[in-house]
């Protein structure tokens, strides 16, 4: 019984840190997640749709471009594709989380499939105190993430021409948390180079090849940039 | 596009969606080390990814037509100024995005 007790401690303990973690992606999901709801209802969807949307996809980017597919002519192959170019990044995201997610037991699929921009971003950069289970730490992080954006489309669905108030410029939440993590990255960091590399090739990529076809470009760059300065950042890693 | 078409497109943008998330702990499972190649990559992408990310939030920000990507530059330095000051997420998420609603609502 004890050792129940325990447990339980261990995933309050995980939750109870996580949560104020999340408590950004808390506002911006539940609006671009009723937004995206509203948005399909205003289409002409049933409203389950952005609900289902949401839990079998649950990527915003996708889900709103999917929804200007859906309403073209059928066409798989290109549904697909499409579907493939503007998820790429989350190959970088893994590739980044090999380790962490190492050791996480059952709880591994759940994280690989609810992995976001969002959740990627606070489980790479969280720093866990010791007596916090990881594992719980990222699978509550995830959950919670995902709940958000399952609400927020199921309320901007079922609500959303409710909601009056004027909301403009609230999805900078998002802009916001990323500059903050990436500053808390930077002032940790012992070198610079992964960082700069970053911002540079994406800027330039996006300068090129415009705005809704820079990021794979930019990923290619980046991998190309870090293999080129392989000698010097692994010098400061170690 | 019947309703059947429709489930169709959705379950083939989910499980591309999944393809990405799961291939590279598919590819770089088990007990087998990754090449240290990737591990490499592994380690030196979070900095870059976070830059790439930073980007990708202000993609649609033009600097040559009204207004000149000036809430977010204003909004921008809020957040990096506070942050500095005092080093607490939350605060400097909030503070930065109420500066922008001002700005994006009463003044630009």
């Amino acid at each position: 019984m004890n050792k129940e007790k325990n447990k339980g401690g261990v995933k309050i303990r995980a939750l109870k840190h996580a949560f104020p973690k999340t408590l950004p992606i808390l506002a911006g999901f539940l609006f671009l997640g009723m937004s995206y709801g509203f948005y399909m209802r205003a289409e002409g969807f049933p409203f389950y749709f952005p609900i289902l949307m949401s839990i079998v996809i649950f990527g915003g980017s996708l889900e709103f471009v999917a929804v200007s597919m859906l309403l073209s002519l059928f066409s798989p192959v290109t549904a697909f594709f499409m579907a493939l170019v503007i998820q790429a990044r989350h190959l970088f995201y893994g590739i980044a989380l090999l380790d962490k997610y190492k050791g996480t037991g059952k709880k591994k699929p759940y994280l690989i499939f609810g992995m976001c921009d969002e959740s990627f971003s606070i489980n790479c950069s969280a720093e866990i105190p010791e007596d916090v289970d990881k594992g719980w730490f990222y699978f509550f992080v995830t959950l919670l993430n995902q709940s958000y954006w399952v609400l927020g489309a199921s309320l901007g669905s079922l609500v959303g021409s409710l909601v009056a108030f004027n909301t403009e410029g609230i999805e900078f939440v998002m802009t916001a948390m990323f500059i903050v993590i990436f500053l808390e990255n930077w002032l940790k960091e012992k070198q610079h180079i992964s960082s700069l590399i970053g911002v540079i090739a994406s800027v330039i990529c996006l300068l090129l090849f415009g705005k809704d076809s820079f990021l794979i470009p930019a990923m290619v760059c980046i991998v190309l940039l870090l293999f080129a300065f392989k000698r010097p950042i692994g010098r400061c890693e170690k | 596009m019947t309703l059947t078409q429709q489930f169709i497109t959705i379950g083939l943008c989910a499980v591309a969606t999944m393809l990405t998330r799961f291939l590279p702990f598919l590819v770089f499972s088990g007990d087998r080390e990754a090449p240290k190649l990737v591990q490499y990559i592994g380690k030196a992408l979070p900095g870059a990814i976070f830059g790439m990310l930073v980007v990708y939030c202000l993609k649609g920000v033009s600097v040559i037509s009204f207004s000149y990507g000036l809430p977010e530059l204003i909004a921008i330095c809020v957040v990096v100024l506070i942050h500095l000051w005092q080093r607490k997420m939350l605060l400097s998420i909030a503070t930065g995005t109420v500066v922008y609603m001002l700005l994006v609502q009463l003044v630009f």
